[in-house]
C-alpha cells in the first residue's frame, strides 16, 4: 500500500466483488418481509384481544410460531446488512472494526434472545 | 488515513443543494431503519420474552406497552416501520429503472411522506377501536 491519495490506492484494483452480492440480499430479506411482516400484522390484528392466554394460545400453533421464527432471522439478515451502509460510510479507521464487532454482536444478540424465547413460548403454550 | 480524509475537501453537499422530497425519503429511510434494526427488534424480542416469561412478565410489558409512554414508542415504531415499508416499495420501482422523471421522483417521494401518516394512523385506528 502506498502512502498517495485513496483514489491512487485503489485505482486498478476492480471492485471489492461483494457490492451487488449485499445490493441482492438487501432486496431479497425486503422482499421477504413484505410476506412475513404482513403476515405477522394481519395475524395481530384478527386477534380478538392480547390477553395472555389469547397470545400464548396463538404462539403454540406451528403456522404462527415457524413464520415468526422465520421473520426474525430474516428481520437479522436485514437489519445486519442495513445497518453496515451508515457504518461503512460515516465510521473509519479502528472505529469501523469495534462498531462493525458490535453490530454482529448485537444481531446474533438479539436475534438469539428473540429465537429463543419464541421456541420457549411455542413449546411451552403459556405454562410458564 | 483518517487525517488525510479530514485534510480532503468534500462536497457540501448537504448544505449547498436545494432541498426537495426525495433527499428527505432518502435520510428518513436510513434513520427508521436504523430505528426499526435498534429499538423495534429489541421491543419485538422483549415482547417474545414476555411472553416466554408467563403471565406477570406478560403483564408487566403490557403495562409498559400501554402507558403513555409505551405508546409513544410503539406508535413511533409502527410509523417508522410504514415509512420504512413504502420507501422501500420505492426503491423497488427505481430498481427497475423506473420513476426517476423529476416531477415522478417528487410526487412518489411525497407520496411516502403522506402515506406513512395514513398507514400508522390506520393501524392505531384499528387497536383503539378493538380496544373499546
Amino acid at each position: 500500500m502506498g502512502a498517495g491519495t485513496q483514489l491512487g490506492r485503489v485505482r486498478g484494483l476492480g471492485s471489492a466483488k461483494s457490492g451487488s452480492h449485499h445490493w441482492w440480499q438487501l432486496r431479497v430479506t425486503s422482499a421477504a418481509s413484505l410476506i412475513l411482516d404482513f403476515w405477522l400484522i394481519f395475524s395481530l390484528l384478527r386477534l380478538p384481544d392480547y390477553s395472555f392466554a389469547t397470545i400464548s394460545g396463538w404462539i403454540t400453533s406451528p403456522l404462527v410460531a415457524v413464520p415468526l421464527a422465520l421473520l426474525i432471522l430474516n428481520w437479522c439478515w436485514h437489519l445486519r446488512l442495513g445497518l453496515l451502509e451508515p457504518i461503512e460510510d460515516y465510521v473509519h479507521g479502528g472505529n469501523r472494526i469495534l462498531t462493525l464487532g458490535l453490530l454482529y454482536l448485537w444481531t446474533f444478540g438479539v436475534g438469539g434472545l428473540a429465537l429463543f424465547a419464541l421456541l420457549k413460548a411455542a413449546f411451552m403454550g403459556g405454562a410458564g | 488515513m483518517a487525517r488525510a480524509r479530514e485534510r480532503r475537501p468534500v462536497a457540501p453537499h448537504l448544505t449547498i443543494w436545494k432541498w426537495g422530497p426525495h433527499m428527505a425519503v432518502s435520510i428518513i429511510n436510513r434513520v427508521t431503519g436504523g430505528a426499526l434494526a435498534t429499538v423495534g427488534i429489541a421491543v419485538l424480542a422483549w415482547w417474545l420474552i414476555s411472553i416466554a416469561g408467563g403471565q406477570e412478565r406478560y403483564a408487566a410489558f403490557a403495562g409498559h406497552a400501554g402507558a403513555w409512554y409505551g405508546q409513544v414508542v410503539l406508535i413511533g415504531l409502527s410509523w417508522a416501520y410504514a415509512f420504512h415499508f413504502l420507501a422501500g416499495l420505492r426503491h423497488f420501482v427505481m430498481d427497475a429503472g423506473a420513476g426517476f422523471e423529476l416531477n415522478t421522483n417528487k410526487t412518489w417521494a411525497w407520496a411516502v411522506i403522506a402515506g406513512s401518516f395514513v398507514l400508522t394512523a390506520l393501524v392505531w385506528l384499528v387497536l383503539y377501536w378493538k380496544a373499546i
